[in-house]
């Protein structure tokens, strides 16, 4: 019992980061521009995030500071995708390799340093359920957010009119903008939202997870969080499956190493969420091939009138 | 009726005029990371003279950047290979790692040969494991129609992982007193300095190896047809160009190009495999390939300013305790200014009539 609390808590925990960014990796990728940016985004927003957050004493704005960084590098991946119709694909790895030294040049002096942190739920009489208490006791606020926005963005997706949008605008453009739909504002808000659940991501890890300041400490979770995108076929709900999956397999790493760690030598522990971003983007394609798996259509594709 | 800025794409780019964008461009990025500097509270302008001295100043400075321009060279080769046919090679990182760990086999299992065979064995070793490293997303896309950015970037992070645990593991140096690396390999396994300098025959290699892909380009069929299948996949299938066995074919000499990166690597700069030899050539190789427009030429010239800007951050580290990542900074700049200079090569401005 003991055990599966221990897995369970910290699937759940360790699934933030991934949700967060890939929750806005769908909706930038619905409206159509590929933001490949999003590991530097996270870093940033993690490095912005502690800074802030240490420098300030206040949590909310640490969480800010984090969100306004990923903006402002998504502000930047946007002004190239939209108004220069760069290469999205070249355009976002500049973005990371920008952000990647950015973090590390601006880090160095925060590095090991003790800043702030956000702390558990007060779950209260909550407690006593069994299973739930004990897991929900090791979460907090942001993870609750996190998971309410699932559901807020599967809704606003599916049901609502700026949702209608910017499918319209991620699936045919020319047809969006002759009916009057702004392609490109909705394209430049799309993005930014991206780059805030990044940054928001990045920070989750520097203020929660693991708090403080280490270079290069999301380790590839921004690409995972891409991949996810993939896996989750563009919807939230199958987004969320993906991080927890992926917080499964974080949390049977820290299991194995905490229990037998001879059973299963660490380095292949290690190896293992790499393996799984690869293994889950085959098993998409083999579980469906319908008209829902396909990505939008006008993913990657610069909007050009005239 | 109001005036505005139109855009509209020109229907010939840019030719003599992109050379000036291009400058242009170069110098937007240095100003940029020197306001950086300046922000920092170092002196901007001294930096910038440092890092140009510190890359090219001096004799020994133009050889260390020649040898760093080596496997900067030959992933951005090999990475320029794939993207002729649009395929987005990430994975230069992790098929150089791969191609160190080859060849480091080899010079550790047969420390008896003589060069000329243990050499050439090397050679071998890692075009096959660079090669079959570029293998994996290559068939994975054709057979799962999976990423190959995601599936080439995953694979880096696994590539790195496996050669940690080679050289923290089995490959371990019992008298390296803890460090992570391998021993020292025999003098036959170690690619020869050219005369009396601090250059190898790697460069040879590199040099080979750019005639090569210019001829491949210019004169086969294959080269053709991967230039085809780039720009038109639609056009190229309906050509009958035999598209998925050209993609498998791009990423094997891509990865094998990466490999020997990392067999130079290995036998001529380090001398033995160690986690240091990872310090991200083979996503330089990526800003190096979009810079030099896949031209084997120009990419021969972009490795050697950006390993010159590798050497100069070196320098400044030592003079003005900037951290090495600045560097990297520099690269992002200078890649998103040359796109931004790429919208003024293909648009043009008028004034017109909004409607």
């Amino acid at each position: 019992m003991d055990d599966l609390i221990f897995i369970l808590a910290i699937t759940l925990k360790s699934s933030i980061p991934v949700l967060l960014a890939s929750l806005g990796e769908i909706i930038t990728e619905r409206s159509g521009i590929l933001n490949l940016g999003v590991e530097g985004m996270m870093l940033v927003g993690a490095l912005a995030g502690f800074v802030v957050g240490q420098q300030s004493g206040s949590l909310l704005l640490g969480f800010g500071g984090a969100m306004a960084a990923g903006m402002l590098l998504a502000l930047v991946h946007a002004f190239f995708c939209i108004h220069l119709r760069a290469s999205q694909v070249i355009s976002g790895l500049a973005v990371t390799i920008l952000a990647t030294g950015l973090s590390s040049f601006l880090g160095r002096p925060f590095i090991g340093r003790v800043g702030i942190h956000l702390g558990s739920l007060p779950v209260g009489p909550l407690a006593e359920v069994p299973l739930v208490g004990p897991v929900l006791a090791q979460q907090n606020w942001l993870c609750l957010a996190a998971l309410a926005l699932v559901p807020l963005t599967a809704w606003a997706l599916a049901g609502s009119w700026p949702g209608l949008s910017i499918r319209a605008v991620g699936e045919d453009p020319e047809a969006a903008d002759a009916a009057g739909v702004p392609v490109a504002p909705i394209r430049y808000a799309c993005t930014l939202f991206g780059g805030l659940l990044a940054g928001l991501g990045g920070a989750y890890l520097s203020l929660v997870y693991t708090p403080g300041w280490k270079e290069g400490m999301t380790g590839g979770q921004g690409w995972i969080a891409i991949a996810m995108v993939i896996f989750a076929t563009w919807r939230p709900g199958r987004a969320l499956l993906g991080a927890l999956l992926f917080g499964g397999l974080t949390a049977l790493q820290f299991y194995f190493q905490a229990t037998g760690a001879e059973l299963v030598p660490a380095w292949i522990l290690r190896l293992l969420p790499y393996l799984l971003t690869v293994g889950i983007l085959f098993l998409v394609t083999v579980l469906k091939r319908t008209r829902f798996g396909a990505a939008p259509a006008a993913l990657g594709q610069p909007f050009f009138r005239g | 009726m109001a005036i505005s800025l139109r855009i509209r794409k020109r229907q010939t780019p840019l030719k003599l005029q992109s050379g000036l964008v291009l400058a242009g461009a170069l110098v937007l990025s240095l100003a940029l990371s020197a306001l950086l500097l300046k922000l920092q509270g170092k002196p901007a302008g001294q930096a910038m003279l440092v890092i140009f001295q510190g890359a090219f100043g001096s004799l020994w400075a133009l050889e260390d950047s020649l040898i760093k321009a080596v496997p900067i060279f030959l992933c951005s080769l090999g990475v320029a290979v794939a993207f002729r046919l649009q395929i987005w090679n990430i994975g230069a990182e992790g098929q150089y790692a791969l191609g160190a760990v080859g060849a480091s086999w080899v010079a550790l299992s047969f420390p008896s040969l003589p060069w000329y065979l243990l050499q050439p064995l090397m050679l071998a070793a890692a075009s096959v494991t660079g090669g079959l490293w570029g293998l994996i997303p290559a068939v994975l896309k054709l057979r799962m129609r999976t990423n190959e950015i995601i599936v080439t970037l995953m694979l880096n992070y696994i590539a790195i992982l496996f050669l940690d645990y080679l050289v923290y593991g089995p490959w371990k140096d019992p008298r390296s007193f803890g460090f992570p690396m391998t021993r020292q390999f025999d003098t036959a396994a170690v690619v020869s300095k050219i005369g009396e300098s601090n250059l190898n025959w790697g460069i040879l290699v590199c040099v080979a190896a750019g005639v090569i892909f210019w001829i491949f380009f210019r004169f086969t069929r294959y080269g053709y047809e991967i230039k085809a299948g780039g720009e038109n996949i639609r056009a190229a299938r309906y050509a009958r160009i035999p598209y998925d066995y050209l993609v498998m074919l791009v990423m094997v000499l891509s990865g094998a190009l990466a490999g020997w990166a990392g067999f130079l690597e290995v036998s001529a700069t380090v001398n033995r495999l160690e986690p240091s030899i990872m310090v991200g050539y083979g996503y330089t190789a990526i800003v190096v390939a979009w810079l030099a427009r896949l031209n084997p030429l120009f990419i021969g010239v972009a490795s050697l300013l950006l390993a010159g800007l590798r050497v100069g951050v070196e320098q400044l580290q030592l003079d003005f305790q900037v951290p090495a990542a600045f560097g990297q900074i520099m690269e992002g700049l200078i890649l998103l200014t040359v796109l931004a200079g790429g919208f003024f090569v293909n648009y043009r401005f008028y004034l017109g009539k909004k409607d």
